[in-house]
């Protein structure tokens, strides 16, 4: 029953996104909104990743400092391992996985309250493709801002790497620059790059279509909210397991 | 002209179906404040939303000056509403928007308009809704009644030919109701709009009900107009009407004088 339930639940989804990719009413207004989607969700994130990117480079470089004190190790090997997790990983993956507490949940809770309140249905009995019209300006806005927020992300966690090697002296900040540019593979940014377009879609997607089909009130919003959350999550975790499968090996 | 003709509506719960409404059958006419009445889950909103095409009845026909809904392809039933205007319960105003930016909403999405005409249009219907001077509020900023007033702003702003209301009074006190019921009434007569008002506010029905279609658990009830109201014989009707002491002290002063008192400002 669950299983049928779920496979019922996917057809809705899939219905949800054919609504979603029709052509817009009016592409001036589409734009505006595509704007506003990507100030409001990407530009709006921007302090939430700088604060994380640099706390989080900060702890990689201090945590592998500890883990491969090894003097068979060269020591530029912190900075390496620092760069690798942050570019295959920290930037794409877990940045995503953080955003989407953020953007989902504004996103389930924002459209949630527009259906519980009836302002979509007043969109719909206007004739307006309701889904469309709200709906696929956050997608196009979230992936065309979430590359850049990885790159901004990326450079971030390295700078707190090298701030943690200027402020404790873990290693030198010379030898940290040094590892962050030793044997430096160009593909993995492309590939943080591409699997973050995949992770931007399955956030806003999913937690759109929560938000779209709560039916209730204000406690069925909230719930939606955190579903959302939850199942971006777990889908963001099984498209990095698919892209990486796809993409390194 | 809307025409109902033998709707029927279930909708599955449980893995069984319970039905709604029962063979109904009515006619809304052009330029008179259309009443659908009934007690609270008598299936008078399920009605309006088969009406407006929110649901799709199981069987019948929904005849918008002859052109059925219920066989309408998307792009007809499109084109279709651009013609219907409609009052939420709640208002629905969109909460990002200001008055003027929600009233000049569906004419920025589906008029030919330049810019300053959308304007003036826009701020012709907050004018006649009496909202003037609130163009750059947020809804959160109005009253329950000025919201009211600013959802029929946006309802009228593309001129429609059918206009629904969903329980305009409920949350208002009644002096506000008042002025809601007179504001539908004159712009349903100013614009010959056919206009279907859900409601189960007797006030209404008694000041603006024109033409009246009691629900009564999913059945057509009584057909009818206010002045009819006081001396049908119809029990189901009678035990909603003057449930109230008010309405039944209205009834008896109405039998013992032969009128009925009108609404004074």
């Amino acid at each position: 029953m669950a299983f049928f339930n779920s496979l019922n639940r996917f057809g809705d989804y899939c219905m949800f996104l054919w609504r979603c990719f029709s052509i817009p009413e009016k592409w001036k207004e589409f734009f505006k909104r595509y704007l506003d989607e990507i100030s409001k969700l990407g530009i709006d994130s921007i302090p939430l990743i700088l604060i994380v990117s640099l706390f989080i480079g900060s702890l990689c470089t201090i945590l592998i400092k500890l883990n491969i004190s090894n003097p068979l190790l060269p020591r530029y090997s912190v900075g390496l391992t620092t760069r690798e997790i942050i570019l295959l990983e920290f930037s794409s993956s877990i940045l995503c996985l953080i955003l989407s507490g953020k953007i989902g949940s504004n996103i389930a809770s924002e459209i949630g309250t527009m259906r519980v309140t009836e302002q979509i249905d007043a969109l719909d009995i206007m004739g307006i493709n309701s889904a469309n019209y709200l709906v696929m300006p956050k997608i196009t806005g979230l992936i065309t801002i979430m590359p850049f927020m990885v790159v901004i992300c990326m450079a971030t966690s390295l700078f707190g790497g090298w701030l943690i090697c200027i402020l404790t002296g873990i290693v030198s900040p010379d030898t940290y620059i040094y590892g962050i540019q030793t044997q430096f593979t160009e593909w993995y940014v492309w590939f943080a790059l591409i699997k973050s377009l995949f992770f931007a879609f399955i956030i806003s997607s999913i937690s759109s279509f929560y938000g779209y089909s709560v039916e209730g009130g204000s406690i069925e919003v909230g719930k939606a909210s955190t579903d959302a959350v939850v199942m971006s999550n777990i889908m963001i975790l099984v498209a990095d397991v698919i892209l990486t499968k796809l993409m390194l090996q | 002209m809307i025409e109902v003709k033998g709707i029927n509506k279930s909708f599955k719960e449980n893995g069984s179906y319970r039905q709604v409404l029962y063979d109904i059958n009515a006619k809304f006419y052009d330029g008179k404040t259309n009443l659908i009445i009934g007690q609270s889950g008598s299936g008078k909103t399920v009605l309006v939303k088969n009406i407006v095409g929110l649901f799709k009845p199981d069987d019948g026909q929904i005849l918008y000056d002859g052109r059925d809904i219920t066989v309408m392809d998307r792009k007809q039933l499109k084109e279709l509403r651009k013609e219907i205007g409609m009052l939420f319960q709640g208002s629905a105003l969109f909460d990002s928007e200001t008055v003027l930016g929600n009233v000049i909403f569906p004419l920025k999405m589906f008029s030919k308009m330049s810019h300053e005409e959308q304007r003036e249009r826009a701020q012709f219907c907050i004018d006649r809704v009496n909202l003037t001077g609130s163009e750059n509020k947020f809804p959160s900023e109005l009253s329950g009644g000025m919201q009211k007033r600013a959802a029929i702003a946006r309802a009228i702003a593309l001129n429609p030919k059918y206009l629904f209301c969903d329980e305009p009074n409920s949350g208002l006190d009644p002096k506000t109701s008042i002025v809601i019921d007179e504001l539908l009434s004159d712009i349903t007569h100013e614009f010959g709009i056919t206009t279907i008002i859900n409601t189960h506010d007797m006030n209404s029905v008694m000041g603006i009900g024109e033409n009246i279609v009691f629900i009564n658990k999913g059945h057509v009830g009584w057909i009818g107009n206010k002045d009819e109201v006081y001396s049908v014989d119809n029990d189901d009707l009678n035990n909603f009407v003057y449930a109230t002491d008010l309405f039944r002290d209205v009834r008896k002063y109405r039998r013992q004088h032969g009128y009925t008192p009108t609404r004074q400002q």
